[in-house]
């Protein structure tokens, strides 16, 4: 059970970094971003390239694929996603939906829907001792990268002016502006920020995960549910969210196998019942 | 009494603001004089707080023309406007819950000559000082009102635009909310003023202008609105 709750948090770590960018950008730039999870699928392929057709190793694709497409992001988000920012918001809904669509296919054209294999880095193909059981190095790895940055972002968030302002500016956009902040400059590179994250998030799952087109498709909406359960907006809440649903939906798969997949569903009915704003998250975003 | 000296430090002039096809403020013409409290009276809807919008550059559909310290500023977006010197105290408070007490009062960047040092807010909020570690938002409603006007005084704001500050609020903080208006125009401050408390208003402020179906209709002097207070009251609806 101990070796169950401990891949509930690897599987955790994967929702909470996807979770973390799409909180920031939706508190920010108040955009669902429906491509979140085509991006976290590019970062898979990405590495798969770099390795298969240039002999790129993971190491060296775990910082260039996050940097590359969050660079690609600030791109996406000035030419698009900021045109149609002062329309309705569904604009930017179908256009990062719409993106996600383009994206998969243009890679499912490519590579078609066959999952493409990844080896582990060497020097994380062994098993760690955890004391009690015996677990995947790698699989630790990941959890480590995540938790990691979960608490680097936790500590630029609480700990720095920049940190400050993303805060303000994720709570009340418009305030914020009127209290002579200029939340325009934030923007871009918090969304570019965001995309990266999904595509370390991509990276890091290339090794242990299936890469093919559908990944990120398949993920995503469990990492929606996880974003509203944890409470719209809610930095904090995403993370926690994250890590608690990666670990409810092992042991979930433990006991009731038969609901694996509905589980999360089930819980977020249950949250949005007993707090309709999430968690973490504030009633008054609501309105 | 006002110290007007002719230049007003805000002239509206022709202020028109829609939401989506409804027109809610028409020509809307102001001024408010440097060191003034000048109060905004109107009834639910008036359209007191669009007006406050558009000055501050928050409004999406507006036309007309704002000065202000003898510059034109009808097309700066709303954080150059803040930088101008313009004090927002919105009528929600805005006071953010993911920041603490004291981040509240420090994510303005300080403006203009005189922007109050945070030792001196504690001075004169030693409340705030006591909560400066608290969530914002877990202060009462009169704690967060005073947070919500330190923040513009500690930003240095040359005009302080204040929606509603007193409601809901109890005689006491009322009453030193009047205290710290006062004590803001004593060194020199401006203040424009959105109340539906008569008595307030004319207890703090040196003009009122009155606002109907987003017109002004009258602008009145101290006495005037002394004088008239329960015909006034009356036309509220309170
Ligand atoms: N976001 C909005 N969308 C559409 N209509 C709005 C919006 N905000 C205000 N209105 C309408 O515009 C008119 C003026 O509203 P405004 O908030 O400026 O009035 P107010 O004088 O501040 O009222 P109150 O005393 O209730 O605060 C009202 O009829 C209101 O219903
Ligand atoms: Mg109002």
């Amino acid at each position: 059970m101990l070796q169950q709750a401990f891949n509930g948090l690897v599987g955790g770590a994967f929702y909470a970094l996807l979770a973390l960018g799409l909180a920031v950008i939706f508190g920010m730039l108040g955009v669902v971003n429906f491509a979140h999870g085509a991006f976290y699928m590019l970062g898979a392929f990405g590495s798969y390239v770099l390795l298969d057709s240039f002999g790129v190793n993971f190491w060296i694709a775990l910082v260039a694929v996050p940097v590359a497409l969050g660079l690609a992001g600030t791109v996406l988000q000035r030419l698009f996603i900021r045109r149609l920012a002062p329309l309705d918001p569904l604009y930017n809904f179908l256009f990062t939906f719409g993106l996600a669509l383009i994206l998969q296919d243009l890679v499912k054209r490519e590579y078609g829907v066959q999952s493409q294999p990844y080896p582990r880095p060497d020097l994380l193909a062994g098993t760690v001792d955890l004391g009690l059981f015996t677990y995947p190095a790698y699989q630790v790895f990941v959890l480590a990268v995540s938790v990691t940055l979960c608490l680097l972002v936790w500590l630029v968030l609480t700990r720095t002016r920049v940190g400050m302002i993303v805060r303000a500016a994720t709570e009340r956009p418009e305030l914020t502006r009127a209290l002579g902040i200029d939340v325009g400059r934030w923007v871009t590179p918090v969304f570019g920020f965001g995309i990266a994250l999904a595509g370390l998030a991509g990276v890091l799952a290339a090794p242990m995960r299936a890469v093919n087109p559908l990944m990120g498709g398949d993920l995503i909406i469990t990492v929606f549910a996880v974003v509203v359960i944890g409470g719209l907006g809610s930095i904090f809440g995403s993370v926690a969210a994250g890590f608690a649903i990666g670990l409810v939906s092992a042991l979930g798969n433990l006991y009731v196998p038969a609901l694996s997949q509905t589980l999360v569903f089930i819980l977020m009915a249950a949250v949005l019942l007993w707090r309709p704003a999430g968690l973490f998250g504030r009633e008054e975003a609501l309105s | 009494m006002p110290r007007t000296d002719g230049t007003p430090i805000l002239s509206v002039e022709g202020l028109s603001a829609w939401y989506g096809e409804a027109q809610v403020l028409r020509e809307v013409s102001l001024q408010v004089g440097e060191g003034e409290i000048v109060t905004l009276v109107g009834r639910n809807g008036a359209g007191k707080t669009t007006l406050l919008r558009c000055l501050m550059g928050l409004q999406e559909r507006w036309s007309g023309s704002v000065g202000f310290l003898g510059a034109d500023i009808t097309r700066l977006p709303a954080h150059r406007r803040a930088r101008q010197g313009l004090g927002y105290v919105p009528d929600d408070r805005g006071v953010y819950s993911t920041l603490t007490v004291e981040e509240n009062l420090t994510l303005p960047p300080a403006v203009g000559p005189a922007p109050w040092p945070l030792a001196r807010v504690y001075e004169t909020f030693p409340r705030l000082r006591e909560r400066r570690s608290f969530p914002g938002t877990k202060l009462s409603g009169g704690e967060q009102q005073m947070l919500a006007l330190a923040r513009v005084l500690r930003m240095g704001a040359r005009l302080l635009l204040c929606d509603e500050p007193t409601e809901g609020l109890s005689p006491l903080i009322v009453q030193q909310i009047g205290d710290i208006l006062r004590e803001v125009r004593r060194q020199g401050g401006t203040v424009l003023l959105i109340e539906q408390n008569v008595h307030f208003a004319s207890t703090v402020a040196d003009r009122h202008y009155l606002l109907a179906e987003g017109r002004v209709v009258e602008s009145l002097g101290n006495d005037e609105m002394r004088a008239r207070r329960h015909e006034l009251l009356e036309y509220l609806g309170i």
